[in-house]
């Protein structure tokens, strides 16, 4: 009987390191964690590295989350947007146009009919202007709602922002489909010139509440 | 009886280890066909080519260094980042198993392939289960390695790149020639002239803005990512704790392909694995800064599985070996499987910066290449081998090393190499020119005599003093440098003669009366009495 694939590769592994043993390390984590801002030093920051990738960014209270999301919404030209079944009604209590529930039973293709959409967002690091969604939350829905419409329009609590790296992958689910973004899509493929939005969103508006 | 380590296992002792084979010769694109030097010197030529990759490289370089140094703990997390990968590899096998077993756990279906051959075999047994003859790839290393588009097209199976600059590459019938912009020797008007002539329907008044050139392939591409139902990735990381797998992007195409088709197919190296899903906080610290010079890329997708309602419903995941357990095997060439793929390597070599990607021959080009390539398909598959000029395809002058995020010492692996290839390569005439030179410089009178007689070679030398071309088997080392002449005179001859006797008898005099004046003149040390 010959070996399965499985069992020839995993006996070339065993083999090849009997042949050759690498040097026992432990892993050092000498690396900065566990770091936190003042709630001004880190929305600063935040902001900061969010302009820098193109993002559009404005921040609001809860009292005023409605009319700064109808405002952002207005400024796009946003008639027709697409929601994630558990974000807050009360979020587009200020919007006029048409809202959209999003469910795993609409075609992703219908997608590309909405003029964007709104999420709420698992957790961001300040450092990098990353934010992290989770596939898994009710505000945040599946994968392809902030994919295929051109515009994404996302409420960041200032409570989830974290400083670093290290700090914002801790408060991740790994079991769910996470997304991170970076600004709006972006290529520089050609002559090395930044060009954004090739098949993502091409516009990235980052709302933040700095309370609740 | 299928006991892996029983005797009927292809001629092997009982618990004697066997050296795992290398990605076998004539598959995939692992191999040129030209040697460095004869490629480079044609692509040497292409002023356009140097021109695109000066400009690309220094820029990339110059973010590079400003996003790194921003981060006070960049050399923690590089030392963190080469401990894990060394740890991963020491730790493979149990890796392996567990990340097997949660994909599996989590409604994957996880593939382990040999070889290349074997990888395009199950991709396209896969595709074809599904009645789909055409696919959607993000770009990926692994799959350009085992040449999985030409095998699927030779399987009458249509595979489209959604990555622009592998689109455009595609479309043009080309090679990649960076790992990261891998369209980086065309410029907008050639790219221009590309779409106008393969992407159907392109609107012909198009112009070379790129801007408008991205659009052009944001159109052509959105109504395959809505209709195709198969998508083909590689990965970035594959984290053994979770089953999660990881590809960094940012343009949004790759998070097309592993969320909208119905069934994905992703193609890894074993190497890739990484232990646990902690570490992706060092990863994505070092990866995008180390590759693109952001703080992070526009796009990263992870998954785990399947989930119901949201993705593909179908994934299978593609362990691939394909040479890497040889590399795995090789005491000191072991080290470059802990690359990650970032490409800041190429943007600080001299070489590559001059002979850009293709002179190299394989998927993996510049400094990394040229290490990584022979470890995966070995140097002397044939006479002639290509792959065994790639060591000295380096002038070792370190900066790929001081480049690397996970500290791979790549000028010490290329001599490495270059000895592991004159130890294997017989007989050579440098091997006897050497053996040769050892047998007269013991004999003092031979080694006389051979030097007097090194002298005719001036007869040749041009009015510079350089020869420019050495009679074989010595033109190997002519090819590619001048050679200055032999002086007129051996040192011995000279040191003999009443010239010679005079020049010393005139130095020890002027030494002698240095002496003497030494604690008399303005610029010595004045000793305190």
């Amino acid at each position: 009987m010959t070996a399965t694939a499985r069992e020839t590769v995993l006996r070339r592994v065993r083999d090849a390191l009997a042949l050759s043993d690498g040097p026992e390390v432990t892993v050092p984590r000498g690396y900065r964690t566990g770091r936190s801002l003042p709630d001004e030093e880190r929305l600063a920051l935040f902001v900061d590295r969010l302009v820098d990738y193109r993002a559009q960014v404005r921040t609001c209270t809860a009292a005023t989350t409605a009319a700064v999301l109808a405002e952002v919404l207005h400024t796009h030209g946003a008639r027709k947007i697409g929601v994630p079944p558990g974000l807050d009604p009360a979020w587009l209590a200020g919007f006029d146009g048409e809202t959209v529930t999003d469910s795993a039973e609409v075609p992703a293709p219908s997608l590309d009919a909405l003029d964007g959409v709104v999420t709420g967002s698992a957790v961001s690091c300040a450092e990098t202007g990353t934010i992290f969604l989770d596939g898994a939350a009710a505000d945040q829905g599946r994968r392809a709602l902030t994919l295929v419409p051109d515009l994404h329009v996302c409420v960041v609590e200032l409570s989830s922002v974290r400083t670093g790296v290290p700090e914002a992958v801790a408060q991740l689910t790994p079991e769910h489909p996470i997304t991170l973004i970076s600004g709006p899509s972006a290529t520089s493929d050609i002559e090395l010139e930044r060009v954004e939005g090739v098949h993502g969103p091409r516009t990235l508006a980052v709302v933040i509440r700095t309370d609740r | 009886m299928s006991s892996p380590t029983g005797p009927a296992t292809q001629g092997t002792f009982l618990g004697m280890p066997a050296v795992p084979p290398r990605s076998p010769y004539g598959t995939g694109h692992l191999r040129g066909e030209r040697s460095f030097p004869r490629a480079a010197h044609d692509e040497l030529g292409n002023e356009q080519l140097r021109r695109n990759l000066g400009k690309a490289t220094h820029s990339i370089r110059a973010k590079r260094l400003a996003v790194t140094g921003e981060l006070p703990d960049w050399e923690q997390l590089r030392d963190t980042g080469s401990a894990i990968k060394t740890d991963t590899m020491n730790r493979l096998p149990e890796l392996l198993e567990q990340l097997e077993r949660k994909v599996t756990e989590r409604g994957g279906t996880v593939h382990w392939a040999r070889d290349g051959v074997e990888a395009n075999e199950i991709v396209t047994r896969l595709v074809r289960e599904t009645g789909s003859d055409e696919i959607l790839k993000v770009k990926s290393m692994a799959t350009q390695e085992i040449g999985l588009n030409e095998h699927l097209a030779s399987q009458g199976i249509a595979a489209l790149e959604t990555d622009l600059a592998e689109l455009i590459v595609q479309l043009a019938d080309d090679r990649p020639s960076h790992i990261l912009v891998p369209a980086i020797h065309r410029n907008r008007e050639e790219i221009r002239e590309i779409f106008l002539r393969h992407i159907p329907g392109v609107d012909p008044a198009l112009d070379a803005d790129p801007a408008r050139l991205a659009a052009a392939a944001r159109a052509f591409l959105r109504e395959k990512f809505m209709t195709t139902k198969v998508a083909v990735s590689g990965a970035n990381f594959g984290i053994a704790e979770t089953g999660t797998l990881a590809v960094v992007e940012s343009e949004g195409n790759g998070r097309m392909c592993l969320t909208l088709p119905e069934m994905l197919i992703t193609v890894m190296g074993i190497e890739k694995v990484l232990p646990r899903f902690q570490d992706l906080e060092v990863f994505l610290q070092l990866l995008p800064r180390s590759s693109t010079g952001e703080r992070m890329n526009p796009y990263t997708s992870l998954w785990t599985g399947v989930t119901p309602g949201d993705g593909p419903q179908e994934f299978h995941l593609v362990l691939l070996d394909n040479g890497r357990t040889a590399a795995l095997a090789d005491r000191i060439g072991r080290a470059a499987l802990n690359c990650i793929r970032c490409s800041a390597c190429l943007n600080v070599c001299p070489v590559y910066e001059r002979t850009g990607g293709h002179a190299y021959g394989s998927t993996y080009p510049g400094p990394i290449g040229a290490v990584l390539t022979p470890q995966l398909a070995g140097m002397h598959g044939a006479k002639n081998d290509p792959n065994s000029s790639l060591p000295y395809a380096s002038s070792l002058c370190g900066a790929c090393f001081d480049a690397c995020p996970v500290k791979i010492d790549i000028p010490s692996l290329l001599v490495e190499l270059r000895h592991q290839h004159t130890e294997q390569s017989g007989t050579t005439a440098e091997k006897l020119a050497m053996k040769a030179a050892a047998a007269v410089m013991k004999r003092p009178g031979l080694f006389t005599a051979a030097q007097k007689a090194a002298g005719l070679g001036r007869v040749p030398a041009g009015r510079d003093g350089t020869l420019s071309r050495l009679p074989p088997p010595l033109n190997g080392w002519s090819d590619s440098r001048d050679t200055p002449a032999p002086p007129k005179q051996t040192f011995r001859s000279w040191f003999a003669s009443a010239e010679g006797a005079a020049a010393m008898r005139a130095a020890a005099e002027e030494g002698a009366r240095h002496t003497d004046d030494a604690p008399h003149t303005d610029d010595a040390p004045q000793e305190e009495s």
